[in-house]
């Protein structure tokens, strides 16, 4: 090999590394703020709630700076085959991540709203459920930082257990509503806070589909996603 | 090249010292402090120890001989014989990490972007940010690396030329007492709200006016007294553990005479449970036997120790106590029952806070469950040691060692707490 070709290699490595340390990074964030917002919503910590929120920005901030990067990337180096997944796949694991940012911010700005807490029953499931979706992140990012094709694939096999959990939140919290028509208003965000973790969990499961793919060069088969049937979307606020 | 400079000197020396202290702060034990001191000896030797200078040296005399290479591990042996995840950072990337790290973050984070490896927020700034002159040494607490939900401390030792030593310290210790502390208050609040509901119940029937006649009405009354002496018990139990704790670090200095102490112990049992006091039998070899001692504990030690004999043998089976003195420093006190005995697998449980064997009868008998952890807390603030032996259907026998002196404080702390944290519980087999 001769001398330049090395050197291109070795900046095409500083490169891909950097990149791969910025998603890594707002991985870490995201995957915080989640575990933050389901904390504050349980423990009505207004605090920590603001400061999920606040931290946002840094998340968005950093989409741009990985955007940024991996377009120079591809312009600079123009690489091939294997490198050009990978750069592509970091970018658009950005993307994702910054959208599991935007659910945690959600969820932590509905916090407010359970200051006169009532007993809501379905209530007791979501913590679980939010366990389920935080080791989805923390996993897939686990799966992304080891390019772990087999991890990746694991994720992905967790995320219909979320989809049971949201059916059955769903459909416990509108038995509730019904039976209870003076909590409407707590338990209608509550549904949308099961939704949002809903979605954060497809989100893990897209990140690992990627990760799997940059990783092999192969697709996996596209999940049909059941909740999406009668499921209510989040309403965009951001 | 770099050459054994005093500056360079200097700060392999204060590595070691603040790798050292990191352990001691930290609160690491004593193996953890020495692998903590170790680490500093890898940043003495990779500061101390790079190749030959090129050049000759200036003065001769004054170049202290090289050391010889053959003597030193490697940096790798040096490493690798760190317990904690430790990873060595030059400018963003991770140069080597050692197998405890491989093990929890994985192994292909050699060569890779620090970010990579650990992507918490709070740790992300430290560990790629500019090195800083004035702070050498940065901990942060931090949760889920590797693992979620685990709980670590990031050490970060900022050395030379952009290189950084991470190194990350296993805090779930820490985390699991605090666990405990919870689990207690979910256990107490629990213990409190079987009785408060059984008493609530009984008076919404008397409310109700179900029990229209005299006699069921007594029963009732009865049962709502025994339930809310229960209650009151329970309290009482609460508050001389809370009290025995806080005062564990203050050893016992008064004087007290074990003869009376334990005779009085024993009438009181008695007539609490309602047995007659024949049923023990009170030995002593020495006529005068004196301990240094809280009295109003090492009364409730007694108490409670011969009313769980009392409780958990048939009635007029006799119960000894037994105490002596078996040493220039150590009274022995030896309480035996021909009772149920209690099987090994229990044993090593007994003194935690609301353990019990059978939990239904020990309830129905009044019982907490907060027994034995009194008498254990009360033996670890005496300094002493607490032995539980016991055989099914033959009886048990509990055996304490008290100090006759109070202990000088110095010498006592540490040692004697640890040693009566864990007080050594023998299944008797075949003993008798
Ligand atoms: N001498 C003994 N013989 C048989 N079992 C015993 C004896 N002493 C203790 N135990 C067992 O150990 C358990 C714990 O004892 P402990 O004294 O801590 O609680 P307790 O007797 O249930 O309640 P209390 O707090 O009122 O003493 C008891 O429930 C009993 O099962
Ligand atoms: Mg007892």
């Amino acid at each position: 090999m001769s001398n330049t070709t090395e050197h291109t290699v070795k900046a095409f490595d500083d490169d891909i590394g950097e990149l791969r340390a910025l998603v890594s990074e707002m991985g870490g964030l995201a995957e915080t703020a989640i575990g933050d917002a389901i904390h504050a919503l349980i423990r009505y910590d207004l605090e920590t709630a603001a400061r999920v929120v606040e931290q946002d920005d840094r998340i968005d901030e950093l989409e741009a700076e990985v955007e940024r990067h991996a377009v120079r990337l591809i312009a600079l180096r123009a690489p091939l085959a294997d490198d050009l997944r990978e750069a592509v796949a970091a970018m658009k694991i950005a993307t994702v991540i910054e959208r599991i940012g935007d659910y945690a911010k959600n969820i932590a700005k509905r916090v407010p709203v359970f200051e006169h807490r009532v007993e809501i029953e379905p209530l007791s499931i979501l913590p679980a459920m939010a366990q389920i979706v935080s080791e989805m992140v923390h996993n897939v990012l686990d799966a992304f930082a080891a390019r772990d094709a087999e991890k990746a694939k694991e994720v992905i096999e967790r995320d219909e257990a979320v989809d049971d959990f949201y059916n059955s939140l769903f459909r416990a919290l509108l038995t509730y509503m019904m039976e209870n028509s003076h909590n409407i208003t707590q338990s209608t965000h509550l549904l949308f806070i099961a939704k949002n973790l809903e979605r954060v969990g497809d989100h893990a499961t897209n990140i690992a589909e990627m990760v799997h793919f940059a990783a092999t060069g192969e697709y996996l088969d596209d999940r049909v996603d059941v909740s999406e049937t009668f499921a209510p979307e989040p309403e965009e606020d951001s | 090249m770099a050459e054994i400079t005093p500056p360079r000197a200097i700060v392999a020396l204060l590595t070691l010292f603040g790798l050292g202290w990191a352990g001691y702060a930290a609160g690491a034990p004593p193996l953890g402090l020495a692998l903590g001191c170790l680490g500093g000896a890898v940043f003495g030797a990779i500061l101390l120890w790079r190749p030959a200078p090129e050049r000759p040296e200036p003065e001769p005399q004054a170049a202290p001989e090289p050391p010889e290479e053959a003597l030193f591990p490697t940096l790798e042996e040096l490493m690798n014989a760190i317990d904690d995840p430790s990873l060595l950072v030059i400018g963003r990337r991770v140069v080597r990490a050692n197998p405890a790290a491989q093990a929890l973050l994985g192994t292909h984070i050699i060569g890779q972007d620090v970010r990579l490896a650990i992507r918490h927020p709070a740790a992300a700034e430290r560990l790629i940010g500019d090195t800083k002159d004035d702070e050498s040494r940065i901990a942060i607490e931090l949760v889920g690396i590797g693992e979620r939900e685990r709980p670590w401390e990031l050490v970060i030792h900022e050395l030379k030329n952009n290189t950084r030593f991470v190194r990350l310290a296993d805090r779930s210790g820490t985390q699991a007492a605090e666990k405990m502390r919870v689990d207690f208050v979910a256990n107490a609040s629990h213990e409190l709200r079987t009785p408060l509901a059984s008493l609530l119940g009984y008076i919404e029937t008397l409310q109700d006016g179900a029990a229209k006649d005299k006699k069921t009405r007594n029963r009732f009354l009865e049962v709502m007294h025994g339930e809310a002496s229960r209650m009151q018990r329970l309290i009482g139990d609460l508050m001389s553990l809370s009290r025995i704790e806080a005062e564990r670090f203050r050893p016992p200095a008064e004087t007290i005479e074990l003869g009376p102490l334990i005779d009085e112990a024993c009438q009181a049992t008695c007539a609490t449970l309602g047995t007659d006091l024949a049923q023990i039998r009170i030995e002593s070899a020495d006529k005068s036997v004196a301990i240094a001692g809280d009295r109003v504990q090492i009364a409730q030690l007694v108490s409670n120790l011969v009313g769980n004999a009392l409780k958990y043998s048939p009635e007029e089976s006799p119960v000894t106590v037994a105490y002596e003195s078996v040493s220039e420093t150590m009274v022995r006190l030896v309480i035996e029952d021909r009772g149920e005995g209690i099987s090994p697998e229990h044993l090593p449980r007994l003194t935690e806070r609301f353990y019990r064997v059978d939990p239904g009868r020990s309830r129905s008998m009044g019982g907490t469950g907060l027994g034995l952890a009194i008498v254990k807390h009360i033996v670890e603030r005496h300094r002493g040691r607490l032995n539980i032996e016991s055989e099914p259907g033959v009886g048990t026998r509990v055996i304490v060692h008290l100090p006759k002196n109070p202990p000088t404080l110095s010498s006592a702390r540490n040692e004697s707490v640890t040693k009566a944290d864990a007080p050594s519980l023998v299944a008797m087999r075949d003993s008798r």
